[in-house]
C-alpha cells in the first residue's frame, strides 16, 4: 500500500495513487464504453489509451493544478480526445452521451482513491480526484464546442455551393430552384451562377422557382427583380414560379409591384409557357 | 403557460434578423395562426427587424403572447437610433432614405392587425405591432 502521511495536498496524494495504481485503473477504464467502443481492434489498444490518460492526469495532479483546464500536460491528450470524439460522433453518439461516458471514468478512480488512502487523507484526496475528473469533462466539452463551430462553418460553405443547381429543363430553358432563406451572400452566388448558365447554355428562358423560399419580404423581392432585370439584359426571359397563396398575399399587402416580370404558380406552368415561347408543345398521346 | 409570455431577442446583425424570423414563426404556430397569417406576421417582423438594424443601428425585439385561449402576438421593435423626423412620409410607399424599395414600414403596417409607432428626432424608434389568428377574441394592444 502507498505510504501516505497527513498534511499533504489532495492533489499530491491523488498523484501518488495514480502512479501506484496506474495498471489497475487503466485495466478498469479500458473496459468502459469510452475506450471499448473506440478501440474495437483489440483490448491492448484500449489499455494503451487508458494508460495515456492515467499518466496525463497523474502529471496534472503532480503539478497541483487539478482545476486548471489550461495546464500544458492536458495538451498531450487533446488530440486523442478530439479523435475519439470524431469517431464517436460519426457513429451517431451525441454530445451528452459522450460526456456521460467520460463521467463514467470517475467511479473506478474514486473507488481506488478511497481504498488506497488513509482516513486522514481520504477526504482531501477524493475532493482532488473529483476536481480532476471535472477538469477532464470541461476539456471534453471545450473540444465538443470547437468541433461544433467547425461543422457549422463547413456546412455554411457547403450550403452556399449546393444551394444553386442550374437545371436544364429543355433546349435553351433553364431553372434554378431557390430553397431556404435568401441572405445576401447566397443571393449573390445564385445570380452569378444563373447569369453564367445563360451564357453557357444559350438560354432563352430562365425560371426562378421560389417554392422552397419561406417568405418574400421587400429585400427578397428586390433581389428577384434585380435578377430578372439582369437576365433580361442578357437577352433572355425570366419567369418566377412557385408563388404560393401566402406569398402572393404578402407581396400584395407589402405593396410590391413586380411590374412586367412573368410569374407562374408552379414550375410546370412556367415550363409550359417557356415551351410555348420556343414553339414546342407537349401533347398527350392519342 | 402564463397569459403573457415575453421573449426578448437582440437585433444587431443579419443572423439575428433570421433568428427573429424563426422565433416569430414559432410563436405564431404555437398561437394557432394559419399559414397565411404566419407568413404575414413573419414578413412584417422581417421588415421591422431590418429597419431596427439598418436605420436604428441595432436594438431588440420582444415577442409577447397575448390572452389565454386564442392567443394573439405582439411584437415590439426598439432601437436608440436617430429616430424618424417625418413619420407620415416614412409610412408612405416608395419613401426611402436607404437603398430599399421604401415599402417596409407601410407594408408591415398593412400585414398586421394593429400598428403603433413612437419616434422622434434623436430619441430612437419603437414600433409595436399585434396580430390575432382569425376568429380570436382580441385584447387591447
Amino acid at each position: 500500500m502507498t505510504a501516505v502521511g497527513s498534511g499533504r495536498s489532495g492533489a499530491a496524494v491523488v498523484a501518488e495513487v495514480l502512479d501506484a495504481r496506474r495498471e489497475q485503473l487503466a485495466q478498469q477504464w479500458a473496459d468502459l464504453p469510452l475506450f471499448r467502443t473506440v478501440y474495437t481492434s483489440g483490448r491492448d489498444a484500449a489499455v494503451t489509451a487508458a494508460h495515456r490518460l492515467v499518466d496525463t492526469l497523474a502529471d496534472v495532479a503532480h503539478g497541483e493544478r487539478v482545476e486548471d483546464t489550461t495546464v500544458p500536460a492536458l495538451d498531450r491528450i487533446r488530440p486523442h480526445l478530439a479523435q475519439t470524439i470524431n469517431a464517436r460522433t460519426r457513429a451517431g453518439c451525441s454530445s451528452p452521451q459522450f460526456t456521460a461516458e467520460v463521467a463514467e471514468l470517475k467511479t473506478p478512480l474514486m473507488a481506488i482513491v478511497a481504498q488506497e488512502l488513509t482516513d486522514e487523507d481520504r477526504y482531501s484526496g477524493l475532493l482532488a480526484a473529483a476536481a480532476l475528473m471535472g477538469t477532464l469533462r470541461l476539456v471534453v466539452m471545450e473540444i465538443l464546442l470547437n468541433q461544433g463551430d467547425d461543422i457549422i462553418d463547413r456546412q455554411r460553405q457547403q450550403l452556399l455551393e449546393v444551394s444553386t443547381p442550374i437545371i436544364k429543363l429543355w433546349d435553351r430553358v433553364i431553372a434554378v430552384p431557390l430553397i431556404g432563406t435568401l441572405d445576401s451572400a447566397r443571393t449573390q452566388v445564385v445570380m452569378e451562377t444563373l447569369l453564367d448558365a445563360i451564357v453557357d447554355q444559350h438560354a432563352a428562358v430562365a425560371i426562378l422557382d421560389i417554392t422552397g423560399v419561406p417568405l418574400v419580404d421587400t429585400v427578397v423581392a428586390q433581389y428577384l427583380m434585380k435578377t430578372a432585370m439582369a437576365v433580361r439584359l442578357m437577352g433572355a426571359e425570366c419567369v418566377i414560379s412557385g408563388i404560393r397563396p401566402q406569398i402572393a398575399q404578402t407581396i400584395v399587402q407589402l405593396g410590391i409591384d413586380l411590374g412586367d416580370i412573368k410569374t407562374r404558380a408552379t414550375l410546370a406552368d412556367a415550363l409550359a409557357w417557356a415551351l410555348e415561347q420556343a414553339g414546342a408543345r407537349i401533347a398527350s398521346k392519342e | 403557460m402564463s397569459p403573457e409570455a415575453v421573449t426578448r431577442l437582440p437585433v444587431t446583425s443579419d443572423v439575428q434578423i433570421s433568428g427573429a424570423r424563426h422565433a416569430v414563426r414559432e410563436a405564431a404556430i404555437a398561437a394557432g395562426f394559419s399559414l397565411v397569417e404566419q407568413t404575414k406576421l413573419v414578413t412584417a417582423a422581417s421588415e421591422l427587424a431590418r429597419n431596427t438594424l439598418v436605420h436604428g443601428g441595432g436594438g431588440h425585439m420582444e415577442i409577447t403572447t397575448l390572452g389565454r385561449d386564442q392567443r394573439g402576438i405582439r411584437l415590439t421593435f426598439t432601437d436608440s437610433g436617430p429616430g424618424i423626423p417625418d413619420v407620415a412620409a416614412a409610412l408612405s410607399d416608395g419613401y426611402t432614405t436607404g437603398q430599399g424599395l421604401g415599402l417596409g414600414l407601410g407594408g408591415a403596417r398593412r400585414l398586421v392587425n394593429e400598428f403603433a409607432i413612437d419616434t422622434g428626432p434623436g430619441r430612437g424608434t419603437t414600433v409595436t405591432v399585434a396580430s390575432w389568428p382569425r376568429g380570436a377574441r382580441r385584447v387591447t394592444l
